[in-house]
This record gives C-alpha cells, structure tokens and sequence, in this order.
C-alpha cells in the first residue's frame, strides 16, 4: 500500500543561488520514512537538516529529484499543512507579540479543512493545553512575552495536540532549553506519538536524543545521508567518520579522552 | 603560592520591580577561589546563574542592587562600587566576561577589528597603544595564537562569520587584556556538538599558553562541566545546595536536586538507550517572597515534612558542601 511511506525521495538535491556562488545544501539523498515511524536527522551546523525539514513541510521545492508525500508530490501546501505540522526551535519568534497566546493557538486551527465550530475550537484548545499539563485559565490573557522558554515550547506542542496532524516535524525543539525542560518536553513529544499514532520527523545535532526517541537516525554531512539505520545500527560499534566524529564530540561523563585536561 | 585571587562572602542579590517589590535572585552565596582553579556553576534556566555573574563583576546597575555580602578580587572589594569605576579598572583587565550569545555581543555593523579596538579603547587607560596600527598589530598577534584565519576574521562583519568563528572572536576580544579571571557564561550552549568542543579546545588553549589562569565556567550541561571544570557549584533558586570537586558531584551526587538534574541527562551511549530521561515535576519557587524551609522541598521526591519548616543550611557531608540535612 503506497499510504503506508509517508514521505518517499528519490534522488533529492537543493542548491541555492546559481553558477558560481551554487551552494548545494541537499545532495542527492534517497530515502523513504514509513508510517508512525519516528526518524530522527542529526548532524552538526550547516549540513542542510534544517532545509531537507522545510522540503518535507513544501517550504522549498527541491530542485532535482523527486520528493512525495503519500505517493503524490506536494502541491497544494494549505492541504499539506493540514496534514504536516512543525515544532520551530525558537518558541518566541512562532508567536505575535501583540496577541494573547489563546487566540493564537484558536486562529491556527483555521487552516483545518473541516473547521471546527467555535465551541470545538475552545475545547480542542483546552485539550490541547491539558496534554501539556498547562491549565487553560494559567494562560487565559497572557502573551508570549510572559512565559518561560519552556512553557512556550509547550504551547508549541499544545498546538499540535490541538491540530492532530498525522506527521510532525520537529526542528531543533529542545536545543533552546535546559537539560530538565528538554525531558519534559520530550515526554510530552513521546505522548502524541503514542496517543495519536503520529508519524515524527525530528531534526537536532544531539545523538544523545536521537539515541532515545528514533526508531530509524538518518546521519547527515555536508547535504548526504552518511549513515542511515535504527539506533544500533548506527551508534555500536560504527566505523562511519562522520557518525564517529559526532559521537567522540559529545562531553559524555564517561569519555575520559574527551578533552586534554592541562 | 595558593593565594586566594577571588573571594565571594555571603552575596545576596536582589531586583527591585516597579511595583516595589523584591526578587531575591541571589541568596548567599559564598566560595572562594586559588589561582589556577576552574569553577563550575550549573543549574536550570531561571535559577540565578546570570544574575551573579553580574554580582561577582561588581555591575550591579539598577533594577539589580546587592542586598548583603561582598567580592574582592585579589584582596579589592567590587561592592558600591561607580559603574564608571568598575568598568575603567575592573572589567576586562581583573575580570573579563564570555557572554552567552556571541552573535547580540558583537555590533551587527561593525568589523570584529573596530569592535576589539572599542574594548582596548574603553577598558585600558595606561600603556595603550596609541595608534589604530598598534591596536590593530596587536589585535593580528594574539588572533594568530588561536590559530584563526586572522585576516578574513579581522575584516569581517559579524554576520559573515559562522557561530564558531563568532564565539572564537569574542573569547579572543574579552581575553585581550590579559585578564586575572574570566568568567564565561553558557559559551557553548548556542553550539552544536563539535562546535562546542572547538571552542573549549580554544579555551583550554588559552589556558595553556597563561592567557589567563582563573576561570567560573557556568552552563546547565552537567557532563560537559565535568570535563571543563576542576570543582562544580550546583545551583537552585538562588542558593548553592551543593558544591564539591567534578569527580563528587557528577558520579555521586548527595543533594537530591543533583541527583534530579544528572538523571534528566541523554546519553549516546547504547546501554543507556532504553532509559527515560526524568523530567523534575513542577517549578521552582517564586523568589519575590520569603521561603520558609527547602527551596527545593515541593520538587522533591524524598522530602519529609520537616523539609518544608526548617530552612537548610549548607553543611560539610564527607568533603563536599551540600544543602539538606537528610543527605548523607
């Protein structure tokens, strides 16, 4: 059944700016995310996992190869984005200043193709906010500007709940907060996995996350996928010098070599 | 030749908001530092890192003032001090600082060369070089130690550098007076992995060669500080609950805070694949009234009755400080 891969890309390849100055961001990958998979993308700054997220959200359309969501290619991004849905890294520039939070997360819910009616709009929203453990009248009236990084990053998630898309990407979503904040978001992120089955796309240059939520790690460098495989395959005992590289990088306690302590 | 160059004795810091009232975002905090020591601090956002980075380089400006306590750097009190007087014979000559983001540190329309000459500029009265030539040869000597691309950096706007490069100048521009102590706030959180341990090869670089000897090193990653750090300072809502060397307080934490922070860590490792990261319920106090009892009581999954009444005190358990009267 072709509903069953999601995402699917043959021979995908971005470039930016032309003749000379061509910077190639996504370099011929290939590759094919199933259904309620969770595929997390790491690799360190520059390596292109932030534009191979926008391709997959229909942000920018690749410029050779072919990338397919459910067998089709991405047209209509409206209908799309009913269907995909992002978490940014930056909580606050996702929000307006000047409207409370509520009527944000309210208005989002416009873009669904049977819109709900204002009653159910209210009460998906307070759902929403429940999955979080955010109560809805601690936010009733408050601005973005109000809140802590992490209580933003959750009215991120909250949004989601609410929306119930059937994949989420996820781009760098706890690089921004400290180590407590970033289990608890992740907990919250493991929820609307198990609660709605949801197919998740995680991009971030932490292995020690990857390690924890992936069923599948796509390794990137310099716009390829270098390694690709479920968490064994790619962590134990790997001979990749990327994958490597990445690994020896990480401050882990019990790395004695990590650094040369004068 | 263990002479004490830093010494903080019981600070508190408060902000005053324009409704009047306090926040105690630091409360006594006390430790003392030898030439050639690096301090860890670590703790989760909102704690009060930032805020006594700012105490212990005697920049109180208003809505921050000190409450109690004092800093002496090599024996010179910070405290009640001019901002003016701080910042012409203090700042980046005894105490420089690495801030957070390298990127809001650096004038967006200015090259990194006219950004290093303001700080000679701004921060050295006697002895400075009189020239822009000079200021500039010796700005090329010392990024030239560092092993960057010098020239291309130099004349470059902050903007066409990438988040390395840009971390690497500012390092190299709050160094550039040769400083007693620096103190780096979070220098490495904005970083991905390998660009994290670039620039703290940087810094152990400058070490070595006796850039400068003496260093606090704050950030909320408990395994990259055991690495960075001789000692590590765990702080909670504005206290220090436990402080011991790296070795201590990293494989075997006493406070249960601590323990708390070290279990909500990921690691790459395939043993600890299956393990949940455990998230700390709930929040931290509000800091704008007085607490009775531990600050950390409410949180706390071995806490007693007792914890919420009798306010702890930090206390020698075998050759750490910690602050619970239940640790052992």
């Amino acid at each position: 059944m072709p509903n069953d891969i999601i995402f699917s890309a043959k021979n995908v390849s971005k470039i930016f700016g032309m003749g000379k100055k061509a910077k190639v961001a996504v370099d011929d990958v290939s590759f094919e995310i199933k259904d309620g998979e969770i595929v997390t993308i790491v690799g360190g700054s520059g390596c292109g996992k932030s534009v191979l997220a926008k391709i997959m959200l229909g942000l920018y359309p690749p410029t050779t190869g072919e990338f397919l969501y459910c067998g089709k290619k991405i047209t209509n991004l409206k209908a799309h984005w009913n269907e995909v849905q992002f978490v940014f890294q930056d909580p606050f520039s996702c929000f307006n200043q000047f409207f409370t939070i509520r009527s944000q997360l309210e208005d989002s819910l416009n873009i669904l193709k049977n819109k709900p009616s204002r009653a159910e709009v209210k009460a998906r929203v307070d759902a929403g906010l429940l999955a979080v453990n955010v109560k809805p009248s601690d936010i009733e009236d408050k601005y973005a500007f109000e809140l802590s990084g992490g209580q933003m990053q959750r009215m991120l998630l909250a949004r989601i709940f609410a929306l119930r898309p059937r994949v989420l990407i996820a781009d760098e979503p706890t690089s921004m907060v400290d180590a407590c904040v970033r289990a608890n978001i992740l907990d919250y992120l493991m929820k609307l996995k198990q609660e709605l089955h949801m197919t998740v796309v995680f991009v971030t240059h932490d292995i020690g996350l990857a390690n924890y939520v992936s069923d599948r790690i796509f390794i990137m460098h310099e716009g390829k996928l270098v390694n690709v495989g479920t968490p064994a395959e790619v962590l134990d005992n790997t001979t990749e010098p990327h994958t490597l590289k990445l690994l020896d990088d990480i401050p882990e306690v019990h790395n004695a070599e990590w650094i040369k302590h004068s | 030749m263990s002479e004490k160059i830093f010494e903080v004795d019981h600070l508190s810091l408060h902000y005053l908001t324009r409704f009047g009232e306090k926040v105690h975002a630091v409360t006594d905090v006390s430790f003392s530092m030898k030439q050639g020591e690096i301090l860890g601090i670590a703790g989760e956002s909102g704690c009060g890192k930032s805020t006594l980075v700012s105490g212990l380089m005697g920049m109180c400006i208003p809505p921050l003032y000190p409450t109690s306590g004092d800093v002496r750097v090599s024996g010179e009190s910070l405290m009640n001090r001019s901002e003016s007087d701080i910042r012409s014979n203090v700042l980046a000559q005894k105490i420089s600082m690495i801030p957070q983001g390298a990127f809001n540190a650096l004038n967006p329309v200015r090259k990194i060369k006219d950004i290093a000459a303001d700080v000679i500029a701004a921060h050295q009265k006697q002895g400075s070089p009189s020239s822009a030539k000079e200021i500039y040869q010796r700005l090329c000597e010392r990024f030239d130690l560092f092993g960057m691309d010098t020239q291309r950096v130099l004349n470059s706007y902050p903007i066409q550098l990438t988040a390395g490069e840009r971390q690497r100048s500012v390092i190299g521009i709050s160094t550039l007076l040769n400083p007693r102590m620096v103190i780096a706030d979070e220098p490495t959180s904005a970083l991905d992995v390998s660009t994290q341990k670039e620039v703290i090869k940087m810094i152990f670089d400058l070490l070595e060669k006796g850039i400068f000897s003496t260093m606090i090193f704050i950030t909320h990653e408990l395994p990259l500080l055991y690495h960075v750090a001789d000692n590590i300072a765990i702080m909670y809502a504005g206290e220090f609950v436990e402080m011991g060397t790296a070795e201590q307080v990293v494989k075997d934490p006493r406070h249960p805070y601590t323990q708390a922070l070290m279990g909500a860590m990921l690691s790459s490792e395939s043993s600890q694949r299956s393990r949940k990261p455990v998230a700390i319920e709930g929040a931290p106090p509000s800091l704008n009234q007085t607490i009775v009892g531990c600050r950390f009581a409410e949180r706390c999954t071995r806490a007693c009755p007792d914890c919420k009444k009798n306010t702890q005190s930090i206390r020698m358990v075998g050759d750490r400080l910690v602050r619970c009267d239940y640790a052992k």
